[in-house]
């Protein structure tokens, strides 16, 4: 059997595609079921190429074992998604699953991203103490190379402004 | 819902895509720099929990918030997934304005801006994906748009930030930052001396992925490749931007360097297969979008070397577009064969060379 597709090459791929509700065969070479499977969003080639999610799936698995079978399952009382169910599709139901699946997080995203916590921006309307901690921080790193390349004109500037921000912190 | 786009019709108009008539920093090698930011609104469950009238209105209110700033929405339109056909959605695929994933669930819907920079996906993986495209190497800039889009969204939402973990996820792949930074690098003569693979061999170790144009499994077409970071908690916006820049630099010396020795035989057999595949792109019947990617590749490559002299830069970026697979089909708005596909693709790209 030739492929539908190019009619060139033997056909060795098989699936079956909805289209307008009704179910059709196609039978395609292997070169033109992976083209359209990356280029047509209505055909979705089970497990390929997105395999994305059950790449996730699989590389979620290992923190299922951390835990005892026998209790209820842990969930989250927001959305109801439960951890088993988590590692299965590798996404959360809601922002608070993030609070309920605490115990678990850590060793994730240290194996995910190295660390454990967020650097970087902060919403300007929760602004305030967040804003101005990691402001410190920043001004802190700026005088310690600044200590280092022994630049102490620029290091005595640096530390007027550490304490300012840290006395405003204190006040508010 | 507010006003409502039912025809992309006048995304065809490559004229109007900024990144693509622009010439940024580098874009000898650099085509686009793209920045995305995950966003999602607190007590709302992530998109796919969400009921058809709650995906609704989540649409709705980032609208309603992204039209509050009447200089950025300045044209912008929303175009709702179940009102566009499966062709029409490859299109926005094709042209980077949104991802196959938004594109197969229809609670989904994109805003893109007047100047196409700025594409907003809503319930996508994440209740907001702020994608902003600029040409060449500038990925700084594309991030300081992102950012200034999502201030002019906090104003009005409520985004799901914890003091620790920073903008909370669908997936703990992207928390903190929710940044995915890439860049679309040309890089026809390391992949011609087979040198690609072993430098991207260690780009996991610097926390980076490389993906082909389209995504997984294209890697080689038209020699176009994506680099993006994977790392999006711990490291500020900037270390992450910095990081790559330092990257794709290293490989835009070795590029140009590469393209500087080829010497003698091996650049005589070069610039021959640049004309011989001008030629084909200005003669030929029928032509596959891979195909044709490797010739306008090597068209580019030969601007860029100064072998070819009658054309821009620019108008290559437009033919990389015009021979993708959906948007032939979108400019003779009907449904082809693959054969009338490659004869009408052939047509319009002979058509855009000899203009
Ligand atoms: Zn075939
Ligand atoms: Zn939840």
């Amino acid at each position: 059997m030739m492929c539908d597709e190019c009619k060139k090459r033997p056909a060795t791929v098989h699936i079956t595609k909805i289209i307008n509700g009704e179910k059709t065969l196609l039978h395609l070479c292997e070169q033109c079921a992976r083209e359209k499977s990356i280029f047509d969003v209505s055909f979705n080639l089970e497990g390929e190429p997105f395999s994305m999610q059950k790449f996730l799936a699989g590389f979620f698995e290992p923190f299922m074992r951390e835990f005892p079978e026998k209790s209820q399952p842990l969930s989250c009382d927001r959305c109801g998604l439960t951890f088993p169910r988590f590692s299965q599709i590798g996404r959360f139901g809601c922002s608070h699953c993030y609070e309920a699946f605490k115990g678990q997080l850590d060793p994730m995203l240290r194996r995910l991203h190295g660390k454990t916590y967020h650097v970087g921006k902060v919403p300007k309307r929760r602004g305030g103490k967040i804003r101005i901690k990691s402001e410190i921080e920043r001004l802190k790193r700026e005088l310690q190379e600044a200590v280092n390349a022994e630049e102490y004109e620029r290091a005595a500037v640096l530390r007027d402004k550490i304490r300012e921000l840290e006395q405003k912190l204190g006040r508010s | 819902m507010g006003v409502r786009d039912v025809s992309i019709e006048e995304l065809l108009d490559t004229t109007k895509i900024e990144w693509i008539n622009s010439t940024g920093p580098e874009s000898d090698i650099v085509i686009t720099s793209r920045v995305r930011l995950a966003r999602n609104l607190k007590d709302v469950p992530f998109p796919h929990l969400l009921s058809r009238t709650q995906a609704e209105e989540v649409i709705d209110s980032v609208y309603r918030a992204f039209l509050t700033n009447p200089v950025l929405s300045k044209d912008a339109r929303l175009y709702l997934m179940k009102d566009l056909s499966d062709t029409e959605k490859n299109l926005l695929v094709e042209m980077h304005f949104i991802s196959p994933d938004l594109a197969r669930d229809d609670r989904g819907a994109v805003i893109i801006s007047g100047d196409r920079r700025i594409s907003i996906m809503i319930n996508e993986e994440d209740h907001l994906r702020i994608q902003c495209i600029f040409s060449g190497l500038d990925p700084q800039g594309a991030y300081e748009l992102a950012s200034r889009v999502d201030d002019v969204l906090e104003e009005q939402l409520d985004f799901a930030f914890d003091e620790r973990l920073g903008y909370l996820t669908a997936c703990p792949t992207n928390v903190g930052t929710g940044i995915r930074v890439s860049v679309m690098m040309h890089l026809p003569v390391l992949t011609m001396l087979k040198q690609v693979d072993r430098m991207f061999s260690t780009m996991a170790q610097l926390g980076l992925v490389v993906r082909g144009l389209y995504g997984e499994g294209t890697e080689s077409w038209g020699n176009l490749y994506q680099i993006s970071n994977q790392i999006t908690l711990g490291k500020s916006e900037e270390d992450i931007i910095q990081n790559l820049l330092s990257v794709a630099g290293q490989i835009i010396s070795s590029e140009r360097q590469a393209r500087r020795n080829l010497k003698g035989e091996d650049r005589l057999r070069l610039e021959d297969r640049i004309s011989r595949s001008y030629g084909i792109l200005t003669n030929s019947k029928l032509l596959s979008t891979q195909e044709a990617m490797g010739y306008i590749s090597d068209v580019r490559l030969g601007v860029d070397m100064g072998i070819i002299k009658n054309l821009k830069p620019e108008e290559i970026n437009n033919l990389f577009i015009t021979a993708g697979p959906s948007y032939i089909q979108e400019v003779f708005k009907k449904t082809m064969t693959p054969l009338e596909r490659d004869l009408n693709r052939a047509n319009l790209l002979r058509q855009k060379l000899l203009r």
